[in-house]
């Protein structure tokens, strides 16, 4: 297991927000066709060790690198850049879709900059070049068959934002895999939905862990997420790193159950 | 007994005109006169002007309370006495109050009928041959519109001041277009638009007055000026959201226009610059004899001279220029491109996330919108024969921001609406002087009031998976 190489490394992760410490010095990785949860009290600082993967903060402190064809400093990169050359793609804890777009576009505009090549910037595309055109039919074919696994091929020319809210986190899912990406960060994917939803949910993400053959993180509340499906689970609290291991060796660990439930020891076991 | 709802609609029609009364006082009760140099100015009391707006005002109100109340009948008996009473030979003081009452009328019946007017649309536009109206209204509207525009200058309508006002809407409509790409589309909310239309205008006037270029040789460069400046000022300022660009982007129109206005050498300041040659039509001017080594169109043509034809070939390349600007954007919103640009008026935080550049995106948007705005801006000057900084004030940019805004953002076909509305209307009310504002006003409340998601408020997606109406959509 451990000959494996991660394919995210994350070291000595410190964010200062002025006085506040949001995250002191947390390091952890994920092995690609894993999926590696982070979990932890609210204001633990997850979302913020996301915000500092994709670029949208800059770590005080810290070495964040992601394995792919080379190794991408992303500390160093900027918000898009993530996105485009490491190909890092995340969701967001309040779903960010374009609403008024419908759903084909919205994954179409996940392949902004693979069509744009193809497009000449839009030089080609403007005089109808049948290179644009070859590379929009891919672009549509790999749209069409997300949609058949997300099953919403038929609400494809809907506005994405009249889908109901499991829908709009599915296709949310996605779009972030329509970027082609290496590594997926999913925020709090299983927030607001239904027992049945959540179920559906576990499979999709076993599915992209397996058949996509990406590496994944993933912040969870719902546990019956994060214990069927993880690999390898994180502990944060308050900032720090509590634990670390697979996910029935974190369930256990005491220092998990107080950080979760302060002392009451049987509650975290069913 | 009195009705106790007719009491309290007529203290709110009393209340009503009585801030009309307080506000009208001073601006309508009293008009400052010069009565020659010694004596200086001196008032004249327009109090019977004032009592027969308050009067209207009055009953207007209690028209209006009325039609809110359900009482159609006797608000639409109120509207109609007024259209009366407007159209009467009855001697009033200004003309302009004969007017102002019969549109009160009008404007109260409409308003007492609309709830039926509404129903009746709705319930017939569920009917299924309603429903085939209804697409081919949305769907042909363009094409009916683009038809009435080519054929517009061989009906006999075609007058000097129809063709005239013709080029002038076609002027905003294009600019509403170029416009429409950095707003509608891309979602950044520009307030200094008319400066990339004075660079057009001025690099049309200098090139052309000073180095002897013609204005098909122009139009392209002027379009690449107006693109530079659009890059040159977005580079800066596109990191900026919302608010924060709509200042900016306000700050950078006055800058341009106040460097027109004092940079004396190069643009002859506030006393503009003239004798701009027109445009050509291979190589032949427009004109009744011609200057030394042209020819005239009418001796190419071998027709009769008639003034007309200059404006008839004027209209003909603005709604050519119009028309381009169209098909550009109608193409981009299905290219790569343009889809950002909608995704980063949706959310520009997703975008990041998924790869796109933003910065880049929306300074393409910012040089297309400025490129046309400078094709428009040349089209102006070559027009005009004659510009000065006075033609591109901020009411100019707000005038083509609301064309924009109450078209229904994005939408190419509101833009032509708005604009026949907001253009058209206010000039066809020339003769009543000042107040035609007024019915500029009128046009932006009616549309604000009856469709406050623009005139086209639907967008229709670049792209479809299942064709129209196969299920899916509702």
């Amino acid at each position: 297991m451990n000959a494996v190489t991660p394919l995210i490394e994350v070291e000595h992760l410190t964010m200062r927000f002025g006085g506040l410490v949001a995250i002191d010095d947390v390091s952890f990785s994920g092995r690609p066709r894993e999926i590696t949860a982070i979990i932890g009290p609210n204001g633990a600082g997850k979302t913020t060790v996301f915000n500092c993967i994709t670029g949208f903060y800059k770590p005080t402190v810290g070495r964040l690198t992601l394995r792919g064809d080379r190794d991408y400093l992303l500390e160093r990169m900027l918000g898009h850049e993530i996105g485009q050359r490491a190909r890092v793609a995340r969701t967001f804890q309040n779903i960010r879709l374009f609403p008024a777009m419908t759903v084909l576009e919205n994954l179409l505009v996940a392949q902004h900059n693979k069509l744009m090549l193809a497009s000449g910037y839009s030089v080609f595309g403007l005089l109808g070049l049948p290179v644009y055109r070859v590379a929009e039919e891919a672009a549509i074919a790999l749209a069409r068959a997300w949609l058949e696994r997300i099953g919403l091929l038929a609400d494809a020319d809907r506005p994405a934002g009249e889908l109901p809210y499991g829908a709009q986190r599915r296709l949310e899912i996605a779009r972030a895999m329509c970027t082609e990406p290496r590594l997926l960060c999913l925020d709090e994917p299983a927030a607001g939905l239904n027992p049945r939803e959540s179920a559906e949910l576990n499979q999709l993400l076993v599915s992209i862990r397996d058949r996509d053959g990406i590496g994944v993180l993933l912040i969870e509340h719902d546990m019956s997420v994060v214990m069927n499906i993880s690999n390898h689970v994180v502990v944060l609290d308050y900032g720090r790193k509590i634990a670390e291991g697979p996910p029935a060796e974190v369930q256990r660990d005491p220092a998990v159950i107080r950080a979760y439930l302060g002392t009451d020891e049987e509650a975290i076991g069913d | 007994m009195v009705d106790p709802r007719l009491l309290k609609m007529l203290k709110d029609a009393a209340l009503t005109a009585l801030v009309a009364a307080a506000l009208g006082i001073f601006i309508v009760g009293f008009r400052t006169v010069d009565v020659g140099s010694r004596a200086g100015l001196s008032f004249q009391y327009e109090f019977v002007d004032l009592a027969v707006a308050l009067v209207i005002i009055f009953f207007g109100r209690l028209g209006l309370q009325m039609a809110a109340m359900g009482l159609r009948w006797p608000a639409i008996a109120l509207g109609i006495v007024m259209i009366a009473a407007g159209a009467s030979p009855m001697q009033l003081p200004s003309g302009f109050l004969h007017w102002f009452v019969a549109l009160g009328g009008v404007l109260l019946v409409i308003r007492a009928v609309w709830p039926w007017a509404d129903q009746a649309i709705h319930a017939a536009a569920r009917t299924p041959t309603g429903r085939i109206v209804n697409t081919i209204g949305t769907q042909w509207l363009g094409w009916v519109l683009l038809g009435i525009a080519i054929v517009m200058p061989f009906t006999p309508f075609a007058d000097q001041k129809t063709m005239d006002l013709g080029v002038l809407i076609l002027t905003y409509v294009m600019l509403g277009w170029g416009l429409n790409i950095v707003v509608g589309l891309a979602g950044l909310l520009d307030l200094g638009y008319v400066a990339f239309y004075a660079v057009g205008a001025y690099a049309y006037a200098l090139l052309s007055t000073q180095h002897g270029l013609g204005f098909w040789a122009v139009l392209p460069l002027a379009g690449m000026f107006s693109a530079s400046f659009g890059i040159l000022l977005g580079f800066p300022v596109l990191r900026l959201r919302g608010d924060y660009l709509a200042i900016v982007t306000l700050g950078f129109g006055e800058i341009i226009r106040l460097v027109l206005l004092n940079w004396v050498d190069f643009t002859n300041g506030p006393a503009g610059i003239g004798t701009i040659p027109g445009p050509t039509l291979f190589g032949a001017v427009f004109a009744e004899t011609a200057p030394e080594g042209k020819q005239t169109v009418s001796e190419m043509l071998g027709i009769p001279f008639h003034g007309i034809h200059r404006l008839i070939f004027l209209y003909y390349i603005i709604l050519l220029l119009a028309l381009i600007t169209n098909l550009f954007t109608q193409r981009m919103r299905r290219l790569p491109v343009g889809r950002a640009w909608e995704a980063l008026r949706e959310d520009e935080t997703a975008c990041k996330a998924l790869g796109i550049n933003p910065t880049n995106t929306k300074l393409t948007a910012f040089a297309v919108g400025a490129m046309f705005a400078g094709f428009a801006g040349s089209f102006f000057a070559a027009k005009q024969r004659f510009i000065s900084p006075e033609s591109f004030t901020f009411i100019e940019s707000a005038i083509i921001l609301a064309i924009v805004v109450l078209g229904g953002m994005g939408s190419q076909i509101g833009v032509v609406l708005a604009a026949v509305l907001l253009i058209g209307l206010p000039e066809w009310f020339r003769e009543l002087g000042n107040y035609r504002m007024l019915a500029f006003g009128l046009a932006m409340v009616l549309i604000m009031v009856f469709r406050p998601r623009g005139l086209i408020g639907h967008r229709e997606p670049s792209i479809r998976l299942h064709p129209v109406g196969s299920g899916g959509s509702g």
